[in-house]
C-alpha cells in the first residue's frame, strides 16, 4: 500500500464527507459557523480594544473564559470513561462506539486551548509559551505543566482517532501495536490533564477557596460526570439523526458510571462545604459569598443553588428504577448534571476564588455580552469539530467512505449518508 | 452529472460566503498593527538582550512614546547596585491614611489617568484589629478618623514570591537587589501572577494607558515606570529608576508623617536596619511563607 497516495486520498475524501450532507446537516453547520464567527468578531474587538472590554477587573482577574477552560479540560478527561470500559474491561459494545469519546477528547481539548488563548492579554506573544522558542518556566510553573499535558493529550488522541479512521478507510484491521499503547497512555494522561488543571488553582496559598487538597479529586470526579453525560446525549443524537444502529448497552454502561460519579461529586462538594463552614473564620468568606452571599453581595448564589439542585435531581433520577427502562429520563438527568457541573466547576469555582479579594475587598463579577459571545463562539467551534469528526467516522464505519484502488477512478463522489 | 456540478457550485458559493464572513468577523484586527511593530513582535526576553540590543529597544520605546503620547522621554536600563538589598518599613503608629503615597505613585509611575491607578492601596481598619476583613479602601472622609487606623499595602517584593513561581514564561523575576520586576515586552497577559499574589499588588493593563503628554514623567526605566503597553502586568518596583540611583521611592518622599523607611538592609548604619533591629515589626500574612521585604511596625 502506498501511503503517499492513499493518505491524501483519505484527507480529500474526509473533506468531501465533511462538506456534504442533507439540509439538516447544512443548517446545523451554518448555524454553528455563524455563531463561531460572532465569537471571532468579539475576540477581534477584545484584542484591539483591550481586555477591559470584558467585565473582568484587577479584583476578579479571571472570569467566564477560565471557567469554561476548566470545564472543557474536564470534558476532555471525562471522555476516558468510554475508553476504560472498552479497552480495560473489553466491553465489546463500548468498543464499537469508543471513537465518539476519543473525538470528544480532541474537540474538548481544542476548546480548552481556545479558552486560554482568548484570555491572554497579548495573544501576539503566545509563542513565548512554546518550549524551545520562548522561555518555558518548567517545572516550576504549573501553567507550563498544563501546556505539556494538554498538548500531549491532544496529540495522543489525534493519533488514535486518525490511525483508527485511516486503517478502516483502507479496509484494514487496525494493528494493536500502533494504537493500544497510545490508548493506555491516554487513560493515564486523561487523569493528568485534570489533575494539573486543579493544581493550577490549589497550589495558590493566597487563595484559601482554591487552596484545598480535595480540589484535584473533585475535578476528576466531576469530569467523570460531565464527560459521560455529554457522551450519552451525543450517542442518543447520533443514533437518531445519523441512523446508526447503536445498541443501548454502552448507554447503560455510561449511566452506571454516572450513578456513582454524580453521588461522589455531591459528596465531595459536601465535604468541602462542611470544612469551610464548620471551622469558620475569614477563610470561609469566599464560600459564604458563593452559597449565602456576603454583606449584600450575592450574584453567585442563584448559580450555585441551581447547580446543586440540577446535580441532586439528576442523582435522584439516575437512581430511580424507571431511568433504567426509560432512557428519556436518563437523558434529562444527563442534561441537568452537565449544566450543573458546568456551573459548579466554572463560575462556581473560579469567581469565589477572587471574592473577596486578597485584601478582603468585595468586588463582584458577572460576564458581559462580549464574553458570552466569545464563549458561545468557542463552543460552536468545538461542536463543529465534534460534528465533522463524528460524520467522517460514521461514513467510514458504515463502509461508505472507503479507499478506491487507483483503477476505480474515484472522481464520482460516494452517495452521502443523511446526517 | 448536472446534479453533481450544481452541488459543486453550491459548495463553492458556500465556501466563498464563509471566507467573506470570516474576513468580516476579523476586520477589527486591522486596527491592531498601529501599535505593533515587527521589532516588538520578535523582541527577545530582557535577559537575552545584548547591550546593543537593549540600546536599540530603548530608542525604539522612546520613539513609540513620542509617536503615541507626544512626550519626549528618556528610558534607561537601570541595573541593580552590587551589595545592596532593598527593604521597606512602614510605621503604622503614625500613618494617617492621607493616601499621598498612592497619589505620588500614580504620578511618578505614569499610571493610567482614567482609572486613577496606583500600586498602593490604603486600608482603613477599626482599632482593635489588624484583620484585613475589617478594613475598607473606599473611605471618603477627613483623616485620621477617630477609632480608625490605616494600613497602606503595596508589593512586598517577597523573597519567596508566588507571582514569580507561577509565571509560565519567566516574564517576572526577582532582581539581585530583591526587587520583583516585569518585562512588559515579554509578558503574555495570562494574569496567573495576579491570581497568585496574596497582597493584591499586581495590576493588569486592561486598556492602553491614557496620560496627557505634559503629565508624563520623562525620567523612565525599562523595568519600572515607562508607559506600559496594553494587555500586560505591572507592579511596584520600589521606584527602581530612582532608588538604584540613590534616591528614595516617590511614595516615601510624599509621606507627610514620616511613616515610611526605605534603604539598604545590608548597610549597618541605615535607618531601615535600625528599624528592623529595634522595632516591633511584622509582615502581612506571614503564615503563607512568602517572606516579604516590606515590614510594618509600631512605635510602642
Amino acid at each position: 500500500m502506498n501511503h503517499a497516495r492513499s493518505y491524501p486520498a483519505f484527507l480529500r475524501d474526509a473533506v468531501g464527507v465533511a462538506t456534504d450532507g442533507g439540509w439538516p446537516f447544512y443548517t446545523w453547520m451554518t448555524l454553528l459557523t455563524a455563531l463561531a464567527l460572532v465569537g471571532v468578531n468579539a475576540w477581534a474587538q477584545q484584542v484591539v480594544g483591550g481586555m477591559g472590554l470584558t467585565a473582568m477587573s484587577d479584583h476578579v482577574s479571571w472570569g467566564l473564559y477560565i471557567a469554561n477552560f476548566t470545564f472543557t479540560v474536564g470534558l476532555a478527561a471525562g471522555a476516558v470513561m468510554m475508553v476504560i470500559p472498552a479497552y480495560i474491561y473489553k466491553d465489546k459494545a463500548m468498543h464499537d462506539v469508543v471513537i465518539v469519546g476519543e473525538l470528544l477528547a480532541v474537540a474538548a481539548i481544542l476548546m480548552a486551548l481556545l479558552f486560554v488563548n482568548v484570555d491572554l492579554g497579548r495573544p501576539d506573544r503566545a509563542w513565548h509559551l512554546m518550549p524551545g522558542l520562548g522561555r518555558f518556566h518548567w517545572p516550576v510553573s504549573m501553567l507550563t505543566w498544563d501546556v505539556v499535558v494538554l498538548g500531549g493529550y491532544l496529540l495522543i488522541n489525534l493519533h488514535i482517532c486518525g490511525y483508527l479512521l485511516y486503517t478502516r478507510f483502507l479496509g484494514r484491521r487496525p494493528e494493536k501495536r500502533w494504537y493500544l499503547p497510545f490508548v493506555m497512555l491516554s487513560i493515564a494522561w486523561a487523569v493528568s490533564i485534570h489533575t494539573v488543571t486543579a493544581f493550577l488553582f490549589s497550589g495558590l496559598g493566597g487563595r484559601p477557596f482554591w487552596n484545598t487538597a480535595i480540589l484535584a479529586p473533585r475535578f476528576i470526579v466531576s469530569a467523570f460526570v460531565s464527560g459521560p453525560a455529554f457522551i450519552v446525549l451525543a450517542l442518543q443524537v447520533i443514533r437518531r439523526v445519523a441512523k446508526v444502529p447503536i445498541p443501548d448497552a454502552p448507554l447503560h454502561t455510561l449511566l452506571g458510571i454516572l450513578r456513582v460519579t454524580v453521588l461522589l461529586n455531591l459528596f465531595f462538594v459536601g465535604s468541602e462545604v462542611f470544612t469551610e463552614f464548620y471551622s469558620g473564620g475569614s477563610h470561609t468568606a469566599s464560600a459564604s459569598y458563593l452559597f449565602l452571599g456576603l454583606h449584600g453581595h450575592n450574584a453567585l448564589v442563584p448559580w450555585i443553588w441551581t447547580a446543586l439542585a440540577f446535580n441532586s435531581v439528576a442523582a435522584v433520577i439516575l437512581l430511580s428504577a424507571r431511568a433504567k427502562s426509560q432512557l428519556w429520563l436518563a437523558d434529562i438527568a444527563c442534561a441537568l448534571t452537565f449544566v450543573g457541573v458546568w456551573i459548579e466547576k466554572g463560575m462556581g469555582l473560579i469567581i469565589p476564588g477572587f471574592v473577596p479579594s486578597t485584601l478582603h475587598e468585595l468586588v463582584e463579577y458577572m460576564p458581559n455580552e462580549l464574553e458570552w459571545r466569545v464563549v458561545v463562539g468557542i463552543w460552536a467551534a468545538g461542536l463543529i469539530v465534534f460534528t465533522l469528526g463524528i460524520k467522517i467516522a460514521v461514513e467510514i464505519f458504515a463502509g461508505r467512505m472507503r479507499h478506491q484502488l487507483p483503477a476505480a477512478e474515484p472522481d464520482e463522489p460516494q452517495a452521502a449518508g443523511g446526517v | 452529472m448536472e446534479d453533481a456540478s450544481r452541488r459543486t457550485t453550491l459548495k463553492a458559493l458556500g465556501a466563498t460566503l464563509g471566507a467573506a464572513a470570516f474576513a468580516r468577523a476579523m476586520a477589527p484586527l486591522a486596527a491592531w498593527p498601529e501599535d505593533l511593530s515587527i521589532d516588538e513582535l520578535l523582541q527577545r526576553h530582557y535577559k537575552e538582550l545584548s547591550r546593543d540590543d537593549m540600546v536599540r529597544v530603548l530608542r525604539r520605546l522612546e520613539q513609540e512614546t513620542l509617536d503615541q503620547y507626544g512626550a519626549v522621554v528618556t528610558i534607561d536600563d537601570v541595573r541593580p547596585i552590587p551589595e545592596v538589598q532593598f527593604g521597606y518599613a512602614l510605621n503604622l503608629s503614625v500613618c494617617v491614611g492621607c493616601r499621598k503615597c498612592a497619589e505620588a505613585c500614580h504620578v511618578e509611575n505614569n499610571h493610567d489617568r482614567a482609572t486613577n491607578q496606583s500600586y498602593i492601596r490604603v486600608l482603613e481598619i477599626k482599632n482593635g484589629s489588624v484583620d484585613l476583613a475589617m478594613g475598607t479602601v473606599d473611605y471618603d472622609h477627613a483623616v485620621p478618623k477617630k477609632g480608625r487606623s490605616y494600613m497602606p499595602v503595596q508589593c512586598h517584593q517577597c523573597d519567596n514570591a508566588p507571582c514569580v513561581s507561577v509565571c509560565p514564561i519567566e516574564a517576572t523575576w526577582k532582581e539581585p537587589d530583591g526587587i520583583v520586576v516585569v518585562d512588559y515586552n515579554w509578558c503574555i497577559g495570562c494574569r496567573y501572577c495576579e491570581a497568585a499574589c496574596p497582597y493584591h499588588a499586581r495590576r493588569f493593563n486592561w486598556h492602553k494607558p491614557e496620560i496627557p503628554a505634559e503629565e508624563i514623567n520623562p525620567d523612565q526605566a525599562y523595568l519600572s515606570n515607562r508607559v506600559r503597553p496594553q494587555g500586560v502586568m505591572e507592579k511596584c518596583t520600589f521606584c527602581l529608576h530612582r532608588t538604584r540611583k540613590g534616591r528614595l521611592p516617590a511614595c516615601l518622599e510624599a509621606c507627610p508623617t514620616g511613616a515610611r523607611v526605605f534603604g539598604n538592609m545590608l548597610d549597618p548604619n541605615s535607618e531601615i536596619r535600625w528599624v528592623l533591629e529595634n522595632k516591633r515589626t511584622f509582615v502581612l500574612k506571614e503564615d503563607l511563607g512568602t517572606r516579604p521585604r516590606f515590614f510594618y511596625f509600631f512605635d510602642k
